[in-house]
């Protein structure tokens, strides 16, 4: 913030509270964006943020929410700070509550540093584009829409399918190969179930990771507001872990759908003009406050890869929680209803799922020289099958051309042996990629026009069982 | 500029990006004012009374009311001059490497240094000579910038009448502080002109007159340069969901559009997209020179968590850059990445001043603001006695919530441009790349750019009329299979789907990271088109006599079609009369096999 002197102001003039927003007369010097602390009439200390903020008037934000608090008998202490966040190496292996609390039993963190939580935009100029392939084991991920160190890439899924089983299968198996380097796992939950908060810790525990990682819990009965504030605390524990200490971070955000709730609150407390289907018309650049919060910068060897978790109302993918958070992110991988009740795990849509990232990531020395040819032909195959499958449920089989057979049958594998793997089961990247071969070599090679003769030559399971 | 004494304000609030201040009475509309203790920079934009509203162009933490407001007497202005070329600026114009010099890989606020550099000395050489009579745009001299602009010219300033040159620097070395110039405007008016000059964003740059777009911009992207044109000086839309290809497409042309200077803004999208264009642009060449494409390129980056209303200026910083080459005589493409990020920066300023919302909360101005900054490109004689022509075309991307393209940015956007590049989700989700609907996509510049494209390849418009009918009567018979099955179909019928399958996916499909698809030059394009249509028109004959459309299909040559994109351009002309000949051979061989 500034160099201006810090002086705590005290008020006791709250003129009116209005859902999470409290509305204090006569503050005349209080800066904006401040961090504030509420004193309620029993004692009990609640923290807040300045949203507004003119001579007669600031309007604060309580993260804990207004219920209990009174006109009469609130004090509220305006700190002249923004809102910090104390880390150091200690909050490795540490459970926080949703606003930094320690929740664990454990002694309290000995700070290194005070961090702004909303933190600096990271220079454009001084960013590393991510080029470091990570192997989450999972082929519909790692074949199709790889993930690499610093990426921001989020699973969108619905009500009751496995995306808590699909994250926490990628926080156990995620790995650089060839690397032995200081990886960390943050996780920030979000209006989740106890159950589902459980599940998590349960299975980081079972894994090891939970040693290293740092969580941040709130839970559904915790306050809502407080949503705003824990993934800014999960994300400035990260930028100090990977920019200062050099830890390859992943972080884990769930539910993010709770979070735009929260948001949604505040703006209709302060009688915002709303945007789509009621969500307030800055929420795009809201989120990009926290989701750029992830990738490398030159010269520092960490890293923040993001994977935020968010549940689509209605499966909507249109709806504005995904539809901004996909502008944002570099990519999406789509959890899919249908494919889930036909019993797949991973239940993953390959078509709509996408990592932007995955040129850079994949090829010779990263994975294997074939994997994007390979990964393009997969695609042209299994969108060639899906939509032969809903001619089929219109003119029936017969009507199909043998070419057409082919591509049906192909695209049914492609779901039972490609995308289809066990929760526990761990593959490598070339597992993932001599499935797709094989897939693909049911077809003539006149048809495989996306990748070249050579690839074909060097990797076709026909030519190579001829040289073995 | 502003010449009544400057006196302070007072911050009566604080609201986000926009502080409303007090005392402020000599303060004019769009001037740049110092906003609190730490002096961040912020611009005014509405005037009541005594009362000014500033937008401020970093994070407003911090400042709170009773706290100054310094006006400066300037607009918001950028600095023109020679080292624009291979640097990245923010919304503002300040040069992010200088930033991150000063305070490392995290943005920090208050600093504002030269957006060009000072120490630098550039070799200038003089044109004209003392005694020479000038008006605004002549051109005294020219130094060379980088080594795809060889000839950047120092311009006598617009609005310079009747000038006589009274003074003028010998050839040599000198930094842009220098004054290079004198002239003698009459009235004891002398005008010292330095090689770097400031030019309000907001206000556009004056040209003699607008002239007409009737030369492509080249893009070498098949789709675009054969169906859906655009002309040096035309305007663009590219609409899309999220994922369908805006920004690769906006890269693409930035790489291989054939303009002397291209200006991308980065506005509201992501970091690690100008990350990219920073890595790869030094390595890429040009396909005409050979010489690494940084060197044509200006990046504006203000990218998505960075502050919104140095987003909304971004567009302007990077316009009127783009004018100032333009009046040197270039062809200037810009590109932002999104206008949709921009409208929203506005949207949400305008929240905060409670204006009356229209259309989504957008405010009522949105369109004609839209209207307004596409209307700042074209092809025009520029000023000067000599007769010079320089263009802008601008290509910008509008990214429609939930791909619906019937909200406002999509619509006004579609009023003023010229042409509609709709992105497909659907496309996309096939990976059937770029994702440009080609029966929705238009561009209004087709048919007079026609006339360039006949001169160089006669057959140019008939083939791309061809493959357009042949895609539309795919959509036709599609929809018969639909209802009754593929089995309906006669041969002929399935020759046209055959084909139009063949211009789907071995044509329009383009790969932006295959090295030899990415830039694909006309002539490649053409003896393409040529392919495809000799095979669908010799395979009719077949057809007609009886052959199967299966049977035609199988034999080498056809298949090889299949694989053509992937031929270098520069091997293609051999490439292109080896398969005509095993085509001929082919096609007549099962001719032959009918007749016996
Ligand atoms: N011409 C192309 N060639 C190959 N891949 C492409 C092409 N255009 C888009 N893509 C793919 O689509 C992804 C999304 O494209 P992008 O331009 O980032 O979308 P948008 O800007 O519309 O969100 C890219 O990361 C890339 O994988
Ligand atoms: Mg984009």
């Amino acid at each position: 913030m500034t160099t201006k002197s810090i002086i705590t102001r005290e008020f006791k003039t709250v003129s009116g509270i209005s859902g999470p927003l409290l509305f204090v007369q006569e503050t005349r010097n209080v800066a904006y964006g401040e961090y504030v602390e509420i004193v309620a009439q029993d004692g009990s200390v609640r923290h807040g943020q300045v949203l507004e903020t003119s001579f007669e008037m600031a309007v604060v934000q309580v993260f804990e929410g207004s219920g209990g608090l009174s006109r009469e008998h609130t004090v509220v202490r305006f700190t002249g700070e923004p809102l910090r966040f104390a880390v150091s190496t200690d909050v490795i292996g540490r459970m926080f509550n949703g606003s930094g609390k320690v929740i664990d039993n454990g002694p309290p963190i000995i700070p290194k540093e005070k961090l702004d939580v909303n933190g600096s935009p990271i220079n454009p100029k001084s960013r590393a584009y991510p080029t470091d392939f990570i192997q989450t084991g999972i082929s519909a991920i790692d074949g199709m829409n790889t993930l690499s160190r610093g990426q921001k890439l989020p699973l969108f899924s619905g009500n009751g399918l496995p995306h808590n089983e699909i994250a926490a299968q990628i926080a156990r198996q995620a790995k650089v190969r060839k690397t032995e380097e200081k990886f960390l796992l943050i996780f920030a939950a979000l209006g989740i179930t106890v159950d589902e908060a459980r599940f998590f810790i349960n299975s980081f525990e079972e894994s090891g990771a939970l040693s290293r990682s740092v969580l941040f819990i709130n839970l559904a009965q915790d306050p809502a507001i407080e949503r705003i504030l824990t993934p800014r605390l999960a994300l400035t524990t990260a930028e100090y872990l990977a920019f200062e200490e050099d830890y390859h971070v992943l972080v884990i955000i769930t539910d993010m759908t709770n979070y735009c709730e929260a948001l949604r609150e505040i703006s209709a407390a302060r009688e915002e003009v709303p945007g789509r289907r009621g969500y307030p018309g800055y929420m795009y650049t809201d989120l990009a406050s926290i989701y750029e919060r992830t990738g490398r910068v030159l010269g520092k060897l960490g890293s923040i890869t993001q994977m935020p978790i968010l549940t689509m109302p209605n499966d909507d993918i249109t709806h504005p929680i995904p539809d901004l958070t996909g502008y944002i992110t570099e990519g999406q991988i789509i959890i899919d209803r249908a494919l889930h009740r036909r019993g797949i795990y991973p239940p993953i849509d390959v078509l709509p799922s996408l990592s932007r990232l995955m040129k850079e990531a994949i090829g010779q020395n990263k994975t294997r020289d074939d994997h994007r040819e390979l990964s393009d032909q997969l695609y042209y195959m299994y969108a060639e099958g899906r939509s032969l499958r809903e001619l089929v449920a219109v003119v029936g089989e017969e009507a199909l051309t043998e070419r057409d057979h082919l591509y049906l049958r192909a695209a049914d594998r492609f779901e039972k042996e490609f995308v289809s793997q066990g929760r526990y089961e761990e593959r490598s990247i070339e597992q993932t990629l001599d499935i797709g071969w094989n897939i693909l070599s049911s077809f003539p090679e006149s048809e495989l026009k996306r990748i070249s003769l050579n690839t074909i030559q060097k990797y076709h399971p026909s030519k190579r069982s001829r040289v073995s | 500029m502003l010449k009544q004494k400057l006196k302070f304000g007072i911050i009566k609030k604080v609201v986000g990006p926009v502080v409303f201040a007090e005392n402020m009475e000599n303060i004019t509309m769009y001037e740049m004012v110092k906003v609190g203790l730490d002096r961040i920079i912020g611009e005014v934009i509405r005037i009541e009374g005594d009362n000014a509203v500033i937008q401020v162009y970093e994070d407003t933490t911090g400042v709170s009311p009773g706290e100054p407001v310094e006006p400066t007497g300037a607009l918001l202005s950028v600095e023109l001059g020679p080292g624009l070329l291979n640097q990245i600026f923010d919304g503002i114009q300040r040069p992010l490497t200088f930033l991150e010099k000063e305070s490392g890989f995290f943005i920090r606020r208050g600093i504002y240094p030269d957006a060009l550099p000072r120490n630098k000395k550039w070799h200038f050489i003089p044109t004209k000579k003392a005694g020479d009579k000038v008006v605004g745009g002549d051109i005294l001299g020219y130094v060379k910038e980088s080594p795809l602009l060889e000839r950047h010219a120092i311009m006598v300033p617009p609005q310079t009448k009747n000038g006589l040159i009274s003074y003028i620097i010998e050839e040599g070395d000198y930094t842009i502080d220098e004054t290079i110039a004198k002239i003698d405007c009459g009235n004891n008016n002398i005008l010292e002109v330095k090689m770097v000059t400031k030019w309000p964003i907001r206000k556009p740059r004056p040209i003699k007159r607008r002239v007409s777009t009737h030369l492509p911009l080249i893009t070498g992207q098949r789709i675009i340069d054969a169906l859906f044109p655009i002309a040096k000086g035309g305007t663009a839309a590219i609409p899309g969901g999220f994922g369908t290809g805006k920004t690769v497409m906006q890269h693409q042309l930035a790489q291989w559009a054939d303009a002397n200077v291209i200006v991308y803004i980065g506005c509201g999208e992501r970091g690690n997209e100008m990350a990219e264009v920073l890595e790869r642009f030094p390595e890429l060449k040009d396909p005409r020179s050979g010489l690494p494409l940084i060197n044509r390129t200006i990046l504006i980056a203000n990218v998505s968590n960075m502050p919104i209303a140095a987003r909304e200026a971004s567009i302007y910083t990077g316009m009127t850059i783009a004018e100032y080459y333009r009046d040197m005589g270039y062809d200037v493409a810009l590109m932002a990445d999104s206008t949709s990020r921009w409208a929203e920066a506005l949207r949400e300023i305008s929240g905060r001043l409670e204006e009356m919302p229209g259309e989504e909360g957008y405010p009522a101005y949105l369109s004609s603001r839209i209207a307004e900054f596409y209307e700042r490109a074209g092809r025009c004689e520029v000023l000067g006695s000599d007769e010079r022509y320089g263009s802008i075309s601008v290509v910008g991307a509008v990214s429609p919530p939930g791909a619906d393209f019937s909200e406002p940015v999509t619509q006004s956007t579609l009023r003023v441009v010229k042409v509609f590049w709709a992105l497909d989700t659907s496309l996309a989700q096939r990976r059937h790349f770029p994702a440009i609907n080609w029966l929705t996509s238009y561009s209004l510049y087709k048919n007079e750019l026609d006339l360039w494209f006949v001169k160089y390849f006669p057959n140019w418009p008939n083939l791309t009329k061809e493959f357009m009918q042949v895609l539309q009567e795919e959509e036709e018979l599609i929809e018969i299979v639909r209802l009754v099955g593929p089995d309906a179909l006669s041969e002929v019928q399935k020759l046209i789907l055959e084909y139009a399958r063949k211009i789907r996916e071995d044509y329009l499909m383009q790969h932006a990271y295959s090295a030899a698809d990415s830039y694909c030059d006309l002539k490649k394009n053409y003896y393409m088109m040529c392919l495809l249509s000799y095979f669908y028109n010799e395979s009719k004959k077949l057809v007609g006599n009886g052959v199967q459309v299966s049977k035609i299909n199988s034999l080498p040559s056809v298949q090889e079609l299949g694989r053509m994109k992937f031929i270098p351009n520069e091997e293609f002309e051999a490439f292109y009369f080896d398969l005509l000949a095993r085509l001929k051979e082919d096609l007549s061989s099962l001719a032959l096999g009918v007749k016996s």
